[in-house]
């Protein structure tokens, strides 16, 4: 018993030599919004629709209306209605293009199957994570909000990596 | 003319030690959260004010500015007395602390401590008895199982832990033949008493921090099965008083090992001579020092058990501070 003491003294001693060495180390927490914060290099965050930024459709909207994000989509979020390009309006390289384009942010939960399943690569998942808003109205992205480019508030100290 | 320095000194003592203790009771929780966080590799509060030194501040804007509410079904008059008992008690146990040595001041001989009571050692249990009161009462008065059983542990761990720790104070009185607590620092000039009655201070400690209610030994508001124990029905500015009570607490028993068992503002004497000041320096630097401990304690070691912590207190260290006794008692008894 008196060794069991002994022993165990000297455990809770060993114990608390372990804390005191995380006492003189530097916290590792990150002061978000004053610093920027390291995201990983597959982060996924808000969506973007993107259009050509070169080549023989530049300008043109990538997305021609097909649906399959909406289809992909594990909950569904996505609202797609299509449209035919006709009358000298040409909005995408198709036939069709996106005349509804619209995703629930608050349904999404950021699999990135949308990307996945986007034949043209018109919808991407970039890196903007602050999300929050004080209305749930306001967190239906309508396409106009989506062809704008993402607005990282704080970014990645290191975005390539 | 003496009347009035009769009157006057202990009050003006005892209004600045007890603004001092409310001070640091405050500060006492700023001082967990940021060593807490650091154990934690985290940074703690830091927004408000620079280290989040204001955020003793904020804390109490905000308990203050929260609804009083009673519950429906509690005895009213308990209930609201309860948490003012637990915080008279801290506060008066500070009374016979010896903080410094006698100064002059303003051509008056001035001692630095409010109360000089011969059996100044007898009166810290009695209030740290009475303490026990403002817990028990504020959980029965909560009529609430959970605050009912946190008052039932506060209770029988207050009989487990004080019988060991009177015993291994009893070493203490055997060294110093005295139990005035003026005394027993003026005889820790050379060696602390921790050095003479290693495992007197060992129990003392363990007793102390049950005593604190402080964690590992923090059974009566263990919040994983008894969600905060007898401060479950508590709120605003009420729960504030249990709060603060308990990091005074803190405080005041970090001195009372500073002066029981690292020799109080005298050790070591060679420095303390020098001038008063340095005395309460040192004294300040123990009590900072015990405090550390006592937050490194909780950062460190997980709660035990409440069965574990009864079978530990009554059959190892009663047995082991009546050891310590008897063999403090035989060794006074052949140097003599």
């Amino acid at each position: 018993m008196i060794r069991d003491a002994i022993t165990g003294l000297y455990h809770l001693l060993r114990a608390m030599g372990v804390t005191l060495r995380y006492f003189f180390t530097r916290p590792v927490t990150v002061q978000y919004p004053d610093e920027r914060v390291q995201l990983y290099p597959r982060f996924r965050g808000r969506h973007e629709l993107r259009k050509y930024e070169e080549g023989p459709n530049i300008g043109l909207e990538r997305c021609i209306g097909c649906a399959l994000c909406a289809a992909y989509c594990p909950t569904q979020c996505i609202y797609v209605q299509a449209a035919e390009n006709k009358d000298g309006v040409k909005r995408s390289p198709g036939e069709r293009y996106a005349e509804i384009y619209e995703i629930n942010l608050l349904r999404c939960m950021f699999c990135g199957y949308c990307e996945e399943a986007c034949p043209t690569g018109a919808i991407v998942l970039k890196r903007e994570f602050a999300l929050a808003d004080y209305s749930r109205q306001s967190l239906i992205f309508t396409q106009d909000r989506l062809l704008q480019p993402t607005d990282p508030h704080a970014v990645t100290l290191d975005d390539q990596k | 003319m003496s009347w009035v320095v009769d009157f006057w000194i202990p009050l003006v003592k005892a209004v600045v030690v007890v603004l001092v203790l409310l001070a640091s009771g405050a500060y006492a929780t700023w001082a967990e959260r940021k060593i807490c966080a650091r154990f934690q590799v985290r940074y703690g509060p830091n927004r408000a004010g620079r280290f989040g030194l204001l955020q003793p501040l904020a804390d109490a804007v905000k308990a203050i500015f929260k609804e009083e509410i009673v519950p429906s079904h509690v005895d009213r008059a308990l209930y609201v007395i309860a948490p003012g008992i637990s915080f008279a008690a801290v506060l008066i146990t500070f009374a016979v602390i010896p903080f410094g040595p006698e100064v002059e001041l303003f051509g008056q001989k001035v001692g630095l401590w409010i109360g000089d009571v011969s059996v100044s050692l007898l009166y810290l249990l009695a209030i740290a008895g009475l303490a026990a009161y403002g817990v028990v009462l504020g959980g029965w008065s909560s009529n609430n199982k959970y605050s009912l059983l946190g008052a039932l542990r506060a209770a029988a761990q207050m009989i487990s832990y004080e019988l060991p720790m009177g015993l291994a104070l009893l070493g203490v009185v055997l060294i110093n033949g005295s139990v005035s607590l003026r005394q027993i620092v003026d005889s820790q000039g050379s060696w602390p008493l921790a050095v003479l009655q290693p495992i007197g201070f060992l129990v003392f400690l363990v007793a102390i921090l049950a005593e604190g209610n402080r964690s590992p030994f923090d059974l009566p508001e263990t919040e994983n099965e008894l969600i905060s124990g007898f401060m479950t029905e508590y709120g605003g500015m009420k729960f504030a008083l249990y709060y603060v009570a308990e990091y005074t607490a803190m405080v005041v028993n970090a001195a009372i090992t500073a002066t029981i068992f690292l020799g109080g503002w005298k050790w070591p004497a060679v420095l303390s001579d020098l001038h008063p000041l340095v005395g309460v320096a040192l004294f300040l630097a123990k009590v900072g020092l015990m405090v550390f401990v006592f937050i490194w304690i909780r950062a460190s070691l997980p709660r035990v058990r409440y069965d574990k912590f009864m079978r530990f207190c009554w059959k190892f260290m009663v047995p082991l501070s009546l050891l310590n006794l008897a063999a403090t008692a035989v060794v006074l008894a052949v140097m003599a």
